[in-house]
């Protein structure tokens, strides 16, 4: 562990904590976290997939309100979010303040053109006629991308502050490992909609 | 100056909460921190474990009375033929919260009394990973008791109260099964304290695996951490799951969502799926920490080892897996199918083998032990005893077509009554009274103690004992009455009069705790010593009560029970000899230079936003606004109130509101993801004052 760059010297600063396992608490705390978290999409990702066939036959589907070509596009813009993020990561390590902020920007943009697209697609469904109380479709669908779209939401939130903490000066080298922290909240909020976007969106309805 | 204090304790250093001079309060702005650990207002923004810990036994005692005085009206009820009481409508309320207050508001913060106390002082550390983060699990989980309990007064004696059963099955649970407000304090309580759970969850468990002292390998930890751990991995992974159930419910309930809703197709088997995917684990969450408990009682008082260690945490963690394969032999009889049903009894029966490991392991643990009967041993064999009976018959559920049977039937009732409280709350009673004199610093009397537990376990006999004949006869639950032709009578009867003696024994155990109070304080308060009962864990390694630093200098382990082997020795003729005093061996919690972090006032603001938001969501969404303003602000607070130490302890609680925010149903956590990142900027600040 020579400090040889700013990078490793941020990362022995890191070490000094003397944890057991050799992970910080908050980065432990945060991968605790996510293993919970899987639970909880686990159950809603079920409850779409027991539900979305249980409508009438004259019911508005999954096929009538579907723009399979849109949703590609903006699940594309968030996964390309996952890079950015892991370029600001990289940066702040290298202790690139700069590239830091910018990547960080460039991924909050990339995560609040995915919610632009979600809202744009609700509002587009919601005028073709499925509504959150339509039918089980409506309701398991809405609550499912809904929820999703409010874990995108808080990791927006948490990506301008990191901005904000960087220009107030406070977002050095030495913090690196909180921008991997909310980096690992980003990268697992985009593999959870990789899952969602096949099964609800490209399984044969 | 801040460097040669350092030096001087150059030992401490590599403890969580590095020892050093206390730094100077400088506020920020109006975010100043609470200073001062006397008083009332101490408690209310503390962040030790200690006393949070303590909180979470007061507050599950309370919630006790309460769920104890709903089973007397229950039993009052059914003591006699065509009994009228309290009517049909109000007995569904009664004994929907006395079951959703014994399970989420007794057993499971009276474990995590258990877990928050003695975890850290177990294993070695200052204290839990996130001080504050801590202080708020106990918060939030005191507003969505409060709650649920207070479902019981508004509007009315029980108009409102939750009155599902405790398992709440769909549709029954739809508005128009349910028009009352009751269901949705069900909903919006459980989740609150769902959050508590999950935060609490987190929290330990990055305490276990992360701040173990020096030398405490995994398997040098007690039983007593291992079954709190794994708890806490079922909490992690179970709550998530019920509170995706709670959610669908609350849609339903409060914004004509379609989940549970028969007329648009839905299948109500989703609930019951969901419910006990997270309630089998629940089942394990709810007796693990009594295990763990006894499993430290036990060998204290048989003079031996705990026979057969690694069996032991290799059963609690087979326990831990297993207990996610076998929800379904709750719904033998939902038309799951033969296949189904055929699995699901294989693996009911198959758990009972690591269960049954424990019990034997116990047992031989006394054999030919030199047997100490003091109260807490009489409590761990009561258990080891009342939950090999609870055991058995749970195995004979396991045997799907005599399950078909039971199913509904006061069998069941008689059954998981053996297992919670035979196993759980007399264990947690047990170690009520073990650890007692840690906490406090006096030992409670024990002729009273032993008197209560002999009245707690006749009448806990005499209740639920009967309710197997009654069950078999085909007296269903739930049911407000019963007809004189019945046969059903005499056994209720007896029921009754038992239950009344069940609340004997615990106004004994209360009066005890008041006498042995009093009597301590005329005394003088004298000193009970470190280790009283001349026991084997790292805890009774400091005086009692155990200081706000808990350990003076950081504990070298080198094996298992390690205090115990700083106690004795062997002689030549390999005979076990005692070679130290536990006096000798403690510190004496003389080390005033540890630097601990500062009390906060954030958690339980941040718990009294989520309480009006709870209250907002059932009753009137611009009272959620004002709590999700209240929320929100609280987390500011969190973040920008500055770190109380240079170094290091301001880093222990950033970061994990994450855990709160998604279990959150109205989404409202979100700003607090932010405080993982912008509670950085104090730190930095005070950092480079100092530095």
């Amino acid at each position: 562990m020579a400090a040889e760059t700013p990078a490793t010297e941020a990362a022995a600063h890191a070490e000094e904590h003397h944890t057991s396992t050799g992970i910080s608490n908050e980065k432990l705390a945060m991968w605790v976290f996510l293993g919970s978290e899987c639970l909880l999409f686990g159950g809603l990702i079920s409850t779409y997939m027991f539900n979305k066939g249980r409508i009438g036959p004259n019911d508005i589907g999954p096929n009538d309100v579907f723009d399979i070509p849109f949703t590609s596009v903006s699940s594309f813009v968030l996964l390309m979010s996952s890079l950015t993020m892991v370029f600001a990561v990289s940066a702040v390590a290298r202790g690139d303040i700069r590239g830091n902020r910018i990547w960080l920007a460039t991924t909050a943009a990339l995560g609040a053109t995915f919610v632009a697209g979600q809202v744009y697609e609700f509002t587009a469904f919601y005028s073709e006629g499925l509504g959150f109380t339509t039918n089980l479709f409506g309701s398991a669908f809405y609550a499912l991308t809904g929820f999703h779209g409010a874990h995108v939401t808080i990791g927006i939130i948490m990506l301008m502050s990191l901005y904000v903490m960087s220009m107030r000066g406070n977002l050095g080298p030495e913090r690196a490992e909180t921008v991997e922290i909310i980096g690992l909240y980003w990268h697992f909020v985009d593999v959870v909609w990789i899952v969602i976007f096949t099964i609800v969106y490209l399984f044969p309805q | 100056m801040t460097v040669t204090d350092r030096t001087i304790t150059a030992p401490e250093e590599t403890l969580a909460l590095p020892a050093g001079p206390a730094v100077a309060h400088r506020p920020l702005g109006v975010f100043t921190r609470p200073q001062g650990s006397e008083g009332w207002t101490s408690w209310l923004f503390t962040v030790d474990h200690k006393r949070i810990g303590i909180m979470y036994g007061a507050a599950a005692m309370f919630f006790f009375l309460v769920g104890g005085a709903e089973a007397l009206f229950i039993r009052l009820q059914l003591a006699t033929p065509n009994g009228s009481v309290i009517g049909a409508g109000t007995y569904n309320g009664v004994f929907t919260m006395h079951g959703v207050t014994m399970v989420f508001l007794v057993i499971m913060p009276m474990a995590a009394a258990f877990a928050n106390y003695l975890l850290p002082l177990q294993v070695g550390a200052r204290d839990v990973a996130f001080p504050r983060l801590n202080a708020f699990s106990f918060w939030c989980f005191l507003a969505g008791g409060l709650l649920l309990v207070s479902s019981i007064f508004i509007g009315g004696w029980f108009q409102n109260a939750p009155d599902g059963g405790w398992f709440n099955y769909a549709p029954n649970s739809g508005l128009p099964f349910s028009p009352s407000k009751g269901i949705d304090f069900y909903a919006v309580g459980l989740q609150i304290t769902g959050i508590a759970s999950l935060v609490s969850s987190i929290n330990l468990i990055v305490t276990v695996l992360n701040m173990r002292t020096k030398g405490m390998s995994f398997f040098r930890m007690p039983v007593l951490t291992w079954m709190l751990l794994i708890t806490q991995f079922l909490l992690l992974f179970a709550i998530p799951v019920i509170t995706v159930a709670l959610f669908l419910l609350m849609f339903d309930r409060l914004w004509d969502a379609n989940f549970f809703n028969v007329e648009a197709g839905a299948d109500p088997l989703l609930w019951q799926h969901l419910f006990w995917i997270f309630g089998h684990p629940e089942v394990y969450i709810l007796i693990l920490p009594a295990f763990g408990i006894v499993s430290e009682i036990i060998p204290t008082f048989s003079r031996k080892p705990l026979f057969g260690y690694h069996f032991m945490v290799a059963s609690g963690i087979a326990i831990g897996f297993m207990g996610w394969g076998v929800w379904a032999h709750h719904m033998f009889t939902s038309g799951i199918g033969p296949l189904a049903v055929a699995a699901f009894s294989v693996s009911t029966m198959f758990i009972a083998v690591p269960t049954g490991v424990k019990i034997l392991n116990w047992l031989a643990t006394m054999y030919r032990g030199r047997l100490r009967f003091t109260t807490p041993m009489l409590y761990a064999v009561g258990v080891v005893s009342m939950f090999t009976i609870g055991g058995l018959s749970g195995v004979t559920h396991a045997i799907a077509p005599s399950d078909t049977q039971q199913t509904d039937t006061y069998y069941i009732v008689a059954h998981f009554h053996y297992v919670i409280f035979g196993g759980a709350l007399l264990g947690l009673f047990g170690g009520f009274h073990f650890w007692w004199p840690k906490a406090f610093g006096y030992k409670l009397n024990e002729a009273w103690g032993k008197a209560a537990f002999w009245i707690l376990l006749i009448g806990f006999n005499f209740t639920f004992g009967p309710m197997h004949i009654l069950g078999l006869q085909g007296m269903s639950r739930r049911i407000s009455t019963y007809r004189a032709d019945e046969g059903f009578a005499l056994w209720n009867m007896v029921a009754t009069i038992a239950a009344f003696v069940i609340a004997i024994g615990v106004a004994m155990f209360l009066w005890n705790i008041y006498a042995s109070t009093r009597k301590w304080q005329r005394a003088g308060r004298p000193d009970v010593g470190p280790d009283p009962w001349d026991a084997r864990g790292l805890e009774w390694m400091t005086a009692s009560p155990v200081p706000e630093h808990n350990f003076d200098s950081e504990i070298e382990v080198e094996r298992l029970d390690d205090f115990w082997h700083r106690k004795y020795g062997v002689d030549e003729n390999h005979r076990v000899v005692r070679t130290a005093t536990a006096e000798e061996v403690a510190h004496d919690g003389s080390n005033t230079k540890v630097h601990l972090p500062s009390p906060s006032y954030w958690p339980i603001v941040l718990g009294g936003g989520i309480l009006l938001v709870g209250y907002g969501l059932i009753y009137n969404l611009w009272l959620a606004a004002a709590g999700l303003v209240l929320l929100v602000g609280a987390i500011y607070g969190w973040i920008l109130e500055p770190a109380d130490d240079p170094d290091d302890a301001g880093h222990h609680d950033d970061h994990h509101d994450d855990g709160d925010d998604h279990g959150d149903p109205a989404g409202n956590g979100g700003p607090d993801g932010e405080s993982a990142s912008a509670a950085a900027p104090a730190d930095t600040e005070e950092a480079a004052t100092v530095g």
